[in-house]
């Protein structure tokens, strides 16, 4: 594996590889110097097409962490439109050697053409690419249910997988790349996954991925769960009739005060809520709920960092792992 | 050209029996066995042995980009495409630049097309000005230049206001025009980037729906029998499509549909590499709307094959899928690719192909002088193919100036051999001879 592009070809051993490798990277965050020399003299670029503060820092302090030469590229806009295009953009940093490219991009399979096109030779990290994936925030949310999980169970976390655990994801899954990756490398993991959402908000064609879907979150909740992810909504849904109004919104598929009180009535008192931020707190999510025991909202954000020195240092290493993953790149199909 | 002509010996006529066929003075002189020395005389020889014989395919559905957009096509280039790949007439889509929405730009690509002498460039007019969907162009005035225009389309864009369309499809009658519809509802599709469905789920690219293409075909239907007009449906993709315009014909109302190369072949599986040489629009869609498609096409629901050839320079499609155009290169691809999905498969035979390439399509346009049968006295638009040939598709050996074939690399049988455009060929030996000079002939 040279890429990281999406969970959906991520094979469990490849998932496990990364979780435990995280697991190490965590332990030289809590040290006094936190820095390890393994990526000394590698240059990883950060190719941001579309602003997002939190996960470049993220990937910044990652590859610090591991002592790699870090280059920011902010190359906000589309590429036909203004200026300067994907293509040459890639073979810019080719030119100046790039070994590995974080890419965030507001067009969905763009990471997946940079890796295959041929323009470039790094390693490509996709870092969210549109409304398709987000592989890395899946991982750290897994890698934050897994330490949860473990920690119930009395055992370690190494080496273990999510088997039994039942996630809901709550939310705009139309437009979120969070909730495709989780659902993929959840389904990997051996996790039981209902994404919960309005109608609108739940694209056509759902029914043939891992998981149940249901409209109705409190039915959902009585089920029974471990882990609750809410997702945000985006400010340009709000107005485009997927729903009546955010008041509407709050009330039937919010996480809201009456449902944190419900977890309790229900006896779920392990279940924990996860958000990866930033949050709209009266919206998808209370207060109370995101400052609660149960929120990892700021758990997520220290193993997002964990998880991405992981997948830098495997990548660039080469220390991952073949295994048979599907194919990523259908052939033609002839269908008669 | 030689006024001793050419003979054509031994080809199969529309895969039937064998014949040998005299080409002199623009038409078919002598069709028959064994033609006599006497009635040959001096005629240059073609073996046609094993060779099919069919009239010239005629495109209903050709994007020359001249004027305009000479970057990505020229009449000349699009037109030696044309020829390669076995036509002898297209025509040429309104979206031009300007549009072609006036009696001067239709004459001007109609007389570039003379010029270049490939195949009869027949320019289709906008429907409305500037396909901007709010005001009538002037339907009258094209019809009545020397372009002679009988199709009108606002192609790319769907005419989506129901009494603009109306009215269109009423004014048009008095010049025995017909509308043809890019069906497509624009704000079902906004931003659309893809056929909606498990793909697009998967991929997180925006959908475009099924129902945008049938619910407008529905509606067109209606106002075509409500007001006793002739439609022609554009590339038609869903499976859905399909069912609506069979009810409409067995409702007796005059509706003529197409259907493209690459929505015969391809699915939106192929969308999974993200490659934008897949982006187009109708979107590549499902298995069973390919096979509805294929069924249609053998049943004569959808009467004929247009290309959509849709030319793009390459930095139009290499770039992010979202950002990229739509469209894809199909003038020297389609006789392979219908032998492939509709002969190869026994849902039609040569004389099928024939009806579907060039008899209906020339039907539909008003072309008199094309799309007949391979008769005496008939003019010389003739196809000689090779349907035992097979060949890998390479973009950047073809003559159309876009590079975004979705058939590259991938084998396919039939080749053309030679094409004779009034007479005259342009295509021999499966290569680019000559063109036709009009009045030098």
């Amino acid at each position: 594996m040279r890429h990281l592009l999406s969970t959906e070809q991520l094979s469990l051993e490849n998932a496990i590889q990364i979780l435990d490798t995280a697991q190490e990277m965590s332990a030289v965050g809590e040290r006094e110097i936190k820095k390890l020399p393994a990526l000394r003299g590698r240059t990883v670029v950060n190719l941001f097409f579309e602003d997002s503060t939190r996960t470049r820092i993220s990937f910044e302090a990652a590859a610090k962490r591991l002592s790699a030469d870090v280059i920011n590229f902010s190359a906000k806009g589309s590429s036909v439109s203004k200026g300067e295009s994907l293509k040459d953009t890639a073979q810019t940093l080719e030119a100046m050697s790039a070994d590995a490219v974080v890419i965030r991009h507001w067009a969905s399979g763009a990471p997946a053409q940079l890796a295959n096109s041929g323009w470039i030779d790094a390693a490509v990290i996709n870092a969210g690419d549109g409304t398709h994936a987000h592989p890395t925030q899946a991982l750290l949310d897994a890698f934050t249910m897994r330490a949860h999980w473990a920690k119930l169970a009395g055992t370690s976390s190494v080496g273990a997988d999510l088997s039994g655990m039942r996630v809901i994801i709550v939310g705009d899954v139309l437009h979120s790349r969070v909730a495709r990756s989780n659902v993929w490398l959840l389904r990997t993991l051996g996790a039981h996954v209902t994404l919960v959402a309005p109608p609108t908000l739940l694209p056509v064609g759902i029914e043939h991925w891992p998981c149940e879907v249901s409209y109705d979150l409190d039915a959902a909740l009585e089920k029974g769960v471990d882990a609750v992810m809410m997702l945000r909504v985006q400010a340009e849904r709000m107005n485009a009739s997927f729903f009546p109004s955010t008041r509407e919104y709050a009330r039937r598929w919010g996480f809201d005060d009456s449902r944190l009180a419900k977890l309790d009535a229900l006896n779920l008192k392990d279940t924990i809520i996860m958000h990866p931020g930033p949050m709209n707190r009266g919206l998808e999510i209370s207060s109370a709920a995101a400052d609660s025991p149960r929120s990892t909202v700021l758990a997520q954000v220290r193993n997002g960092v964990s998880v991405r020195m992981a997948t830098l240092y495997l990548l660039l290493s080469g220390e991952m792992r073949q295994s048979h993953a599907p194919s990523p790149l259908p052939s033609v199909k002839d269908p008669s | 050209m030689t006024s001793s002509g050419y003979l054509i010996r031994s080809a199969s006529l529309l895969g039937k029996e064998t014949a040998d066929i005299l080409v002199r003075d623009g038409v078919i002189a002598a069709v028959g066995q064994d033609l006599s020395a006497e009635i040959v005389g001096q005629a240059t020889v073609i073996d046609a042995t094993n060779l099919v014989a069919l009239p010239g395919m005629v495109d209903l559905h050709t994007h020359l980009r001249e004027p305009g957009r000479e970057d990505a096509e020229t009449v000349e280039t699009g037109t030696r495409a044309a020829a390669l790949g076995g036509f002898t007439a297209v025509h040429a889509m309104a979206n031009s630049s300007p549009v072609a929405d006036t009696a001067g730009v239709v004459e001007q690509v109609y007389t570039l097309g003379r010029e270049s002498g490939w195949v009869d460039v027949r320019p289709v007019g906008a429907v409305t000005v500037g396909l901007a969907g709010a005001q009538l162009a002037e339907l009258g005035a094209m019809a009545d230049s020397r372009a002679r225009v009988r199709v009108f389309s606002d192609d790319g864009i769907c005419v989506s206001d129901p009494v603009l369309m109306r009215r269109a499809l009423e004014y048009v009658k008095a010049f025995d025009g017909v509308i043809a519809q890019h069906a497509q509802e624009p704000r079902l599709t906004e931003g659309a980037q893809m056929n909606e469905g498990e793909v697009s789920a998967d991929l997180g690219l925006a959908g475009w729906p099924a129902v945008a293409e049938e619910s407008i075909i529905a509606r067109d239907v209606l106002l075509a029998q409500h007001v006793g007009s002739r439609l022609h449906v554009c590339h038609v993709s869903t499976a859905g499509s399909v069912e609506i315009i069979r009810w409409a014909k067995e409702r007796g109302i005059s509706v003529t549909a197409e259907v493209t190369p690459h929505h015969l072949l391809l699915t939106e599986e192929l969308v999974r590499s993200y490659n934008p040489v897949y982006k187009v629009n109708p979107p590549l869609r499902a298995d069973a709307d390919v096979h509805a498609l294929r069924a249609a096409l053998a049943d004569g629901t959808i009467d004929i094959v247009g290309t959509d050839h849709a030319p793009h320079p390459s930095e139009a499609k290499e770039c992010e899928w979202a950002a990229a155009a739509m469209g894809m290169t199909g003038l020297e691809t389609a006789l392979s690719v219908v032998q492939e999905t509709m002969i190869e498969t026994n849902l039609m035979t040569w004389a099928d192909f024939a009806r579907v390439t060039s008899t209906t399509p020339a039907q539909i346009g008003q072309l008199a002088d094309q799309g007949r049968p391979l008769e005496v006295g008939e003019p010389a638009n003739i196809v000689l193919v090779d349907p035992a040939a097979r060949w890998t598709v390479d973009p950047s050996a073809m003559a159309t100036k876009g590079r975004n074939s979705p058939f590259a690399g991938l084998q396919l049988p039939g080749k053309v051999i030679a094409t004779f455009f009034n007479g005259h060929p342009t295509v021999l030996s499966g290569m680019l001879n000559t063109p036709y000079r009009h009045g030098a002939n």
